[in-house]
């Protein structure tokens, strides 16, 4: 098989693919938690501010699923098309919620009476916390596999079987992850009572995420064993989950010391650091099948050809920069505190 | 009702609900693009108004369309596996250059677009405008691509039989510019100005009627008349080269859209008409050898007919796909029958003056609408029974793994949802246009008195 510096291409594209999930987890992260949060605001100002502090930025964090869906559909065609057919139910919720919460947030401002706002405060608050917790549902069944027999077809039928003890744990984590990591980026983007009500949230969120988070792992060491077999294998991948506790601890210590922008930096990493966990757990397994492992998908029984993936690299080695770029751009255009004018939502 | 039926009714459903905001996009973002180009050289404070009075409309379109786009991507995979393994070298590529080259870029920008104008300098704020409509412009281009390899694919070879087969790249950009990639994205790119253009004009004829805004609307309705009026125009040589790619490339897809049956004989063309397909005849008005004359510039020459080809390979809904071209036709027409009117009206110096050519442009909005969306149907249905022209049958396509009682739950989801979007889109549509171009911040130092003037003296 052909190689670009020591690594097939199908790997290459495996990582191109783990970066920008991870991107996507990062950016969307915040603004799904924000979003969960929204329903704690009780005044209208504070609720305004907090959309606001998404408001320029929650589109362009969107993209990134847009272009991690077109990666995965391109890099690997078989994984995408298995995964998202097996998993109808829970992907079609997730459309509807993105759907919701869109217009929520489009709509919310756009009338006066409390009523409307409230009914879209509702809309953003719960189709956020629903993505959130479903997007850690899909990880968790890709985690756990799912019931994949000959031809990479899906044999399981039921409506609800996505829904398995540990897909929710998966997801809680999720949601408790990405309130945490909102929770950072609105005191980065608040001042005043709404700001020191978000740092006693933070705490809350902070510690609920610890436990949830401990008992999924806990869960995941004695019930999945096939996703520690890389680590008993190469240890010094241990490395990895020790850096990620050291991240994890870091958040509150630096958030006690008021410093929000490292604190944010941390969260950042942790979630990276957590993805991370998963590539190691999975690699060279995309999916792992429950009805027997000579059916589980593959990065390279998955792979789209060797010229696709060629193609995919240099333009990603073109575009990646760009979107950087553009993403730095909003940025620095909207960074410091949120100061609401006419355009705001 | 099966699961094929059932994905193939989700897909139109979603698709078409979806093809009703990018056009739009597209097509204010034109216009906004040259309002802000003229403020920043004349300084006009007019056109900063107009600007950002389309652009508050151009954000609630745009952000309909980008999640309702989120939906196509996924659809591919959830309700359309078989196809997606088939095609993911090719399609994946294209969609994933799509969200690299063009949603980035568009919505990179459009935070600045929107909240940006008190806080960027000018210029800035018009690169960012640039950047978002240049977004959905090439965003237009991968998707086109994309379609367009399924119409006419290219550069490709089939590798792997039976369920392993599927279809890789040998020439990526063979792929790109695969034989109806070029007319088609043109086609596109006209059809979206003008389903921008006339809601612009649409909406600025109400504000002449009704007498307000009067003054700047004028202005916009003379800017917007001469784009709608380029492209509509533009779009009969689009139209014509894509017609000839269409019978060049896919013949039965011709044959069908003028209901054309005879293996080999002079075709004629239809203004209108009824096309029974079990008699294999068309009634209705038409120009005997006027297709013949169109592909060859000779009434007499052949063109391939629907008998030409396997009945399993033929189209099954002809009648549908002949409507749906010949209204996506009959619209075009109009389009340039009213704005070069219009144009002439305007030369005379009277275009205001006929309240019936202005009632005429407000309901005119709707028809780019129509034309854009039955052109897209005739185009697909007339590649059926195909899901890639030649390669892989639409009824081989679908996800094996979903129920028909998923994909019922999901459409019916679907419909409920879009439903309820559709209502509060037309209702705050209706609403930001009845608030009309001014902040409530501005209202008080618009130019009312140069208003009253304009329209006792007829300026």
């Amino acid at each position: 098989m052909e190689t670009f510096l020591g690594l097939d291409y199908p790997t290459w594209w495996f990582l191109v693919i783990g970066a920008l999930f991870s991107g996507y987890a990062i950016l969307d992260g915040f603004d799904f938690g924000a979003g969960a949060w929204h329903l704690f605001f009780k005044k209208e100002h504070s609720r305004r501010v907090a959309l606001n502090a998404v408001g320029p930025v929650w589109d362009g964090n969107e993209v990134w699923l847009v272009i991690g869906g077109g990666a995965l559909f391109a890099g690997f065609p078989v994984m995408y098309a298995t995964l998202f057919s097996s998993l109808y139910v829970p992907f079609m919720l997730f459309l509807v919620c993105i759907i919701f919460r869109a217009i929520s947030i489009e709509f919310r401002g756009k009338e006066e009476m409390a009523w409307w706002r409230k009914t879209w405060d509702i809309g953003y608050s719960v189709s956020s916390t629903l993505l959130a917790f479903l997007l850690g549902v899909v990880l968790g069944n890709v985690l756990q596999g799912i019931a994949i027999g000959p031809q990479y077809q899906y044999q399981g039928a039921g409506f609800f079987e996505f829904l398995n003890p540990y897909a929710l744990m998966t997801g809680i984590t999720t949601l408790a992850l990405f309130m945490v990591h909102g929770a950072i980026y609105l005191l980065l983007k608040t001042e005043g009572r709404l700001f020191a009500k978000l740092t006693l949230l933070l705490k809350k969120s902070m510690i609920f995420f610890i436990i949830s988070f401990g008992i999924t792992t806990l869960y995941t060491l004695l019930y999945i064993p096939h996703l520690s077999d890389a680590f008993k294998s190469n240890p010094i991948l241990f490395g990895v989950p020790v850096a990620t506790f050291f991240c994890i601890a870091n958040v509150p210590r630096l958030a006690n010391k008021g410093q929000y922008r490292n604190a944010f930096f941390f969260s950042c990493v942790t979630i990276s650091l957590l993805l991370t966990l998963v590539a190691i757990e999975l690699y060279p397994t995309l999916l792992f099948s429950t009805v027997d492992p000579k059916y589980s998908i593959d990065v390279y029984n998955a792979a789209a050809s060797t010229k696709t993936l060629r193609i995919m690299m240099v333009m990603v080695a073109i575009g990646g920069p760009l979107v950087l770029g553009y993403t730095y751009f909003v940025y620095k255009t909207f960074r410091g505190k949120v100061t609401l004018d006419e355009t705001s939502y | 009702m099966d699961v094929e039926i059932l994905a193939r009714i989700q897909f139109a459903f979603t698709i078409a609900f979806h093809y009703i905001y990018p056009p739009l996009s597209i097509g204010l973002g034109l216009v906004m693009v040259v309002f802000e180009s003229l403020y920043i050289r004349t300084k006009n404070k007019e056109y900063h108004v107009l600007a950002k009075f389309w652009t508050k409309i151009f954000a609630l379109t745009f952000g309909i369309g980008v999640v309702t786009g989120i939906v196509m991507e996924f659809e591919f995979g959830t309700n359309w596996a078989v196809y997606s393994r088939y095609v993911g070298d090719i399609f994946g590529s294209a969609l994933a250059a799509e969200g690299i080259f063009a949603f980035a870029l568009e919505s990179g920008f459009l935070g600045v677009l929107l909240f940006g104008w008190n806080r960027v300098k000018p210029w800035v704020h018009l690169v960012s405008t640039i950047g978002v409509f240049l977004g959905s412009m090439f965003s237009a281009i991968w998707i086109v691509v994309a379609n367009s390899w399924q119409q006419t694919p290219a550069g490709y070879h089939i590798v792997g039989e039976g369920f392993n087969a599927r279809a890789e790249i040998t020439d990526f950009w063979a792929m790109v510019f695969n034989p109806s990639s070029v007319d088609r994205i043109l086609y596109v790119w006209l059809g979206a100005f003008l389903a921008g253009a006339f809601l612009i004009l649409s909406v600025h004829a109400y504000y002449i009627l009704k007498g307000r805004f009067v003054l700047i609307s004028k202005k916009a309705f003379k800017l917007t008349l001469v784009v709608a009026t380029v492209f509509s125009l533009g779009q009969l040589v689009t139209g014509h080269s894509s017609a000839e790619g269409v019978a060049k490339n896919q013949p039965a897809k011709l044959a069908a859209m003028e209901g054309h049956f005879d293996a080999s004989a002079p075709a004629d063309m239809y203004l209108l008409g009824w096309v029974d397909k079990e008699n294999q005849e068309v009634t209705g008005l038409k120009i005997p050898g006027g297709l013949s004359f169109l592909m060859d510039y000779d009434f007499e020459t052949p063109v391939t007919g629907l008998n030409a080809f396997p009945e399993e390979d033929r189209p099954s809904q002809l009648n549908a796909v002949f409507q749906f071209y010949h209204i996506m036709i009959a619209i075009g027409m109009f389009l340039i029958a009213l704005s070069v009117y219009a144009c002439f009206q305007w030369w005379r110096g009277k275009l205001f003056d006929k309240r019936w050519l202005l009632w005429t442009f407000v309901f005119t909005a709707f028809l780019p609408q129509i034309a854009n969306q039955v052109g897209w149907f005739a185009a697909e249905m007339g590649r059926q029974p195909w899901v890639v022209y030649g390669l892989l049958r639409t009824s081989d396509a679908f996800s094996q793994a979903v129920s028909a009682n998923q994909v019922l739950f999901s459409l019916i989801l679907f419909m409920v949802v879009y439903t309820l979007l559709f209502l509060l889109f037309v209702y705050l549509l209706n609403k930001k246009i009845k608030h009309g171009p001014y902040d409530d911040t501005e209202e008080s130092d618009r130019p009312l008195t140069k208003e009253i003037t304009g329209v006792l003296t007829g300026n």
